[in-house]
């Protein structure tokens, strides 16, 4: 096979890493920010915590450039959709709906 | 004469690695479509959320913060199992390889009894959307919203767990029939990206659906 073992010892850092930024999103969720920035810190270590385990787990870091545009067009398409439907409902003057 | 070819080998390939390289690709290219489908129920979400801040807010404080951290750190647990039975498998470990996929199994199936537990939970508060929804707060409508993106987003998140459990279940009886080894092991591979994208998806989830509600 053409592939790269990656060593246990990386896997096991990678999965102390995940739990302290899950105790950390955890404990800063009770830290009294705005709801906006709030959301942006969770939402900043999530993404961490995804590459985390995109880049290791799912051996990206070791895979060949084709796996590299396959993420890299994941990414593309889901930045676009929440960035387009965003710049919509994001500046619209009036709420939604009046429940 | 060529030298026998691996039995593993389907007959459009050259050899093993290029069998390898188009089954993750394939399974890569699935997950893009994954990516989309999330992506709409997140973008929904944050839609939702933004005109119903207010609501979204108290609602998710009826969710048990506890349980989801902890049910997270089960699955990134579930996440390590599984890359350690695909390096069990790229050592040629058989029993390694064994006890890991079952300990993938064991933690997802812990991860969805908790989820399920939360469910009967919400069903004895009456919260669960619908004609039988009993709420009596100031944003009755917005929290019944919120409750319905919970239950379709962690439902469908639990599906693809399922749907995970069931196919670690066939590289186990595969295993012990020594069908892995160091040369061949794609099946173990690819099952392992998707397991792993559905722990990505529950990164996402837990922030978004349990922790937004817990400062005000």
């Amino acid at each position: 096979m053409n592939e790269y073992i990656v060593s246990q010892h990386t896997y096991y850092r990678v999965f102390g890493a995940l739990l302290i930024l899950t105790l950390l999103t955890w404990g800063v969720s009770y830290i009294p920010f705005s709801p906006g920035w709030s959301v942006v810190i969770a939402l900043t270590i999530a993404i961490c915590k995804g590459s985390l385990v995109v880049l290791f787990f799912m051996h990206v870091r070791y895979s060949n450039q084709r796996i590299w545009v396959f993420v890299g067009a994941g990414i593309f398409w889901l930045v676009l959709l929440i960035a387009l439907t965003l710049s919509d409902y994001l500046t619209r003057s009036y709420t939604l709906l009046a429940f | 004469m060529a030298a026998p070819s691996h039995p593993a080998l389907a007959h459009q390939f050259d050899d093993l690695p290029q069998q390898y390289d188009a089954a993750s690709t394939g399974m890569w290219a699935f997950l893009l479509t994954e990516i989309m489908f999330f992506g709409g129920l997140f973008v929904a979400y944050t839609v939702y959320r933004q005109a119903y801040l207010p609501g979204f807010t108290e609602a998710s404080q009826h969710l048990d913060v506890f349980l989801g951290t902890l049910n997270t750190a089960i699955l990134i647990g579930s996440s390590l199992a599984m890359a350690m039975a695909v390096h069990a498998a790229q050592t040629d470990q058989q029993q390694h390889l064994r006890r890991f996929l079952w300990l993938t199994i064991l933690l997802g199936a812990i991860f969805l009894g908790i989820k399920g537990y939360e469910y009967w939970h919400k069903y004895h508060e009456n919260l669960i959307p619908g004609s039988h929804f009993d709420y009596h707060g100031a944003h009755r409508e917005a929290v019944q919203l919120f409750l319905v993106f919970y239950f379709v987003m962690t439902g469908m998140h639990a599906l693809h767990m399922i749907i995970g459990i069931g196919l670690l279940a066939v590289l186990v009886i595969l295993a012990s029939r020594g069908r892995f080894s160091a040369t061949y092991h794609t099946p173990i591979e690819t099952i392992g990206l998707y397991w792993h994208f559905v722990d990505i998806i529950w990164i996402f989830l837990y922030p978004l659906l349990y922790l937004i509600g817990h400062h005000s």
